[in-house]
């Protein structure tokens, strides 16, 4: 169905002209309940979250008397929001050094021309089709400090590497992020290989030429040429690491003194069982402030790429 | 490949430690596969905290047959949101990338910008008042009420990716059918709908598991077991400590199997749609 570009004729009878103009607004009315919906679903509520976040409305009865930043004031100081900020540090840099170290990784061995490369791929990438709870549920049993791993370990002789996993006081977080990795891994494996397929042939064969050892080819050229995949990796991590809640509700919940609570458990449970609407919107919004500052920077250089 | 054309010594060693190091990095992977098949089919007298690695000594499908008694009208009920929502925002995301690869008009850029930051935002900035919202409707807590807000909340990536698949069509194409007298519509019809059963596949398999493996919508708007979807069952089932080992996991496993069977056949779909969902489409 190719076109030759001697049918398009350069002057249009005005006829068309007008028709093309009505079918543009018809194209606006078309996409307005879309642009309606996102506009409230996603923006007004949001919105409507920062509000609650204002007013004293801490009991099952609505109330939206004006309070200021008390509700802000209130979460912030309290100890376990402080643990939320900090095991939400421990988190990303757990979840997102493994997906990216790993991803890469898997990635630059399977583009070495490896036979059941296809087999490989669907290994690391299934995860990613698994629900978190599931993920959680296995999990959960292969970090019981009786058995699991641990039982593994002890039977090749590795005993001294036991361990308490996500019941340990202080690191219990980090050792549930080797669950979510294992499920987003292979995502940004993905990422990564299709951004290998995207260098051409010549590019590392000429660096080879030149005498290029490979730990040089990949310092100086290829991990460089993949910024852009790395940037967007982080993005999509850092917003996991931000927002999880499944994964962390299955394992451990708020674990031992809030050594496993993230902010999206927390906020569930001042809505959910102790009815502050108040204190759990501040959890929200302050959600969304840190997704801003991660996301908006990321979504513009991209589109300033897509433009050039 | 390498310089030298004469296979080394050194090049079959790293060729192998490249084998090694996938090999074991996929027996990591298969792992936690290994403990909820191993642990399912085994009977609960079998299940004990020293014998977890060993094989079961018979397919024992007892724990599967009580797993699916329990979690059987949830997995319904997830039959039932994800289907539709799945078509729907599929449908919806047809037409939106259409509109935004096709019809751009002043200000449509900044519009596709606003909802690409919108399928960023965590659900939590939105949770409250979409229950509150939900409950002045009267669909709070119904199926067709869930199945709202997962079309609600798929309209950007639905269109992310259409608009992605669309931009490969030429424009040319689209100016043609205008000059031969198709309307809005009529191009949609005649020109785009024809070629977009690859995307339109990519796109219901994306929303398919994304929505089927959907946790926390379901858990707040959904509060009531009896309606929730199997990911909830399967967190009630782990969550209480009367059930035995070998019934969660059987649990887990029936909640996995629909995501993991459509990944196993639709593998090469899968992959296109996690391209397209990081916004490199």
């Amino acid at each position: 169905m190719a076109v030759s570009p001697t049918t398009l004729s350069t002057t249009a009878p005005r006829t068309s002209r007008r028709h093309i103009n009505r079918d543009l607004l018809l194209a606006i009315v078309v996409l307005t309940p879309s642009i309606v919906a996102v506009a409230i679903f996603i923006y007004t509520f949001i919105a409507w979250t920062f509000w609650i976040s204002t007013v004293n409305w801490n009991t099952s009865v609505i109330d939206y008397t004006f309070v200021g930043l008390r509700n802000w004031e209130r979460m912030l100081s309290s100890f376990r929001f402080q643990m939320n900020l900090r095991n939400l540090a421990l988190y990303a840099l757990g979840f997102m050094s493994q997906c990216i170290i790993i991803g890469f990784l898997l990635a630059s061995l399977l583009d070495q021309h490896i036979k059941g490369e296809a087999v490989f791929r669907t290994i690391f990438i299934f995860p990613f089709a698994v629900s978190a709870v599931v993920t959680g549920v296995a999990w959960r049993w292969l970090m019981r400090p009786e058995t699991g791993i641990n039982l593994l370990f002890e039977s090749v002789g590795l005993g001294f590497l036991k361990s308490k996993w996500f019941a340990d006081p202080t690191w219990g977080i980090l050792f549930i992020t080797i669950a979510s990795s294992w499920q987003f891994a292979g995502y940004v494996m993905a990422l990564y290989l299709a951004g290998l397929r995207g260098i051409p042939l010549e590019v590392k064969e000429a660096a080879q030429m030149d005498g290029c050892n490979t730990w040089a080819l990949y310092r100086h050229i290829i991990i460089p040429m993949l910024a852009p995949v790395t940037y967007t990796s982080i993005v999509l991590t850092g917003m996991g690491a931000i927002r999880v809640f499944d994964i962390v509700t299955v394992i451990s919940g708020s674990g031992q003194a809030f050594s496993t609570d993230m902010l999206a458990y927390h906020m569930f449970e001042q809505m959910f069982t102790a009815n502050r609407f108040s204190l759990s919107a501040v959890i929200g919004a302050f959600m969304i402030i840190l997704s801003i500052f991660l996301v908006v920077p990321y979504l513009l250089s991209v589109r300033k790429e897509q433009e050039r | 490949m390498t310089r030298n054309t004469t296979i080394s010594f050194q090049t079959i060693w790293s060729r192998g430690a490249i084998y090694l190091l996938l090999i074991a990095f996929a027996l990591y992977f298969l792992m936690p596969v290994y403990v909820l098949v191993n642990t399912s089919f085994k009977p609960y007298t079998e299940v004990s905290i020293q014998r977890m690695w060993e094989l079961p000594q018979g397919l024992y499908l007892g724990s599967f047959a009580e797993a699916w008694s329990k979690v059987s009208p949830n997995f319904i009920n997830s039959l039932l949101i994800t289907i539709p929502a799945a078509i729907i925002s599929s449908f919806i995301g047809s037409i939106n990338g259409y509109i935004f690869s096709k019809w751009r008009f002043k200000g449509s850029n900044t519009i596709f910008l606003l909802f690409l930051i919108g399928m960023f935002l965590p659900y939590q900035g939105v949770l409250i008042p979409m229950v509150l919202t939900l409950r002045s409707v009267g669909l709070y807590g119904t199926i067709p009420g869930l199945i709202f807000i997962h079309c609600v909340f798929g309209i950007p990536i639905t269109a992310l990716m259409f608009r992605s698949y669309y931009a490969s069509v030429p424009d040319d194409l689209v100016d043609a059918g205008k000059i031969d007298g198709c309307g809005f519509f009529g191009i949609y019809r005649h020109i785009l709908l024809p070629i977009a059963a690859p995307a339109f596949a990519v796109v219901l398999l994306w929303q398919f598991t994304s929505i089927w493996n959907d946790f926390i919508i379901g858990l707040v708007v959904l509060s009531n077991p009896r309606l929730a979807p199997v990911t909830v069952a399967v967190q009630n089932l782990a969550g209480s400590f009367t059930t035995e080992w070998n019934i969660q996991m059987a649990g887990a496993l029936i909640a996995a199997a629909p995501t993991i069977i459509v990944y196993l056949l639709l593998g090469k779909l899968f992959m296109r749609g996690l391209l397209a969902g990081s916004v490199k489409g």
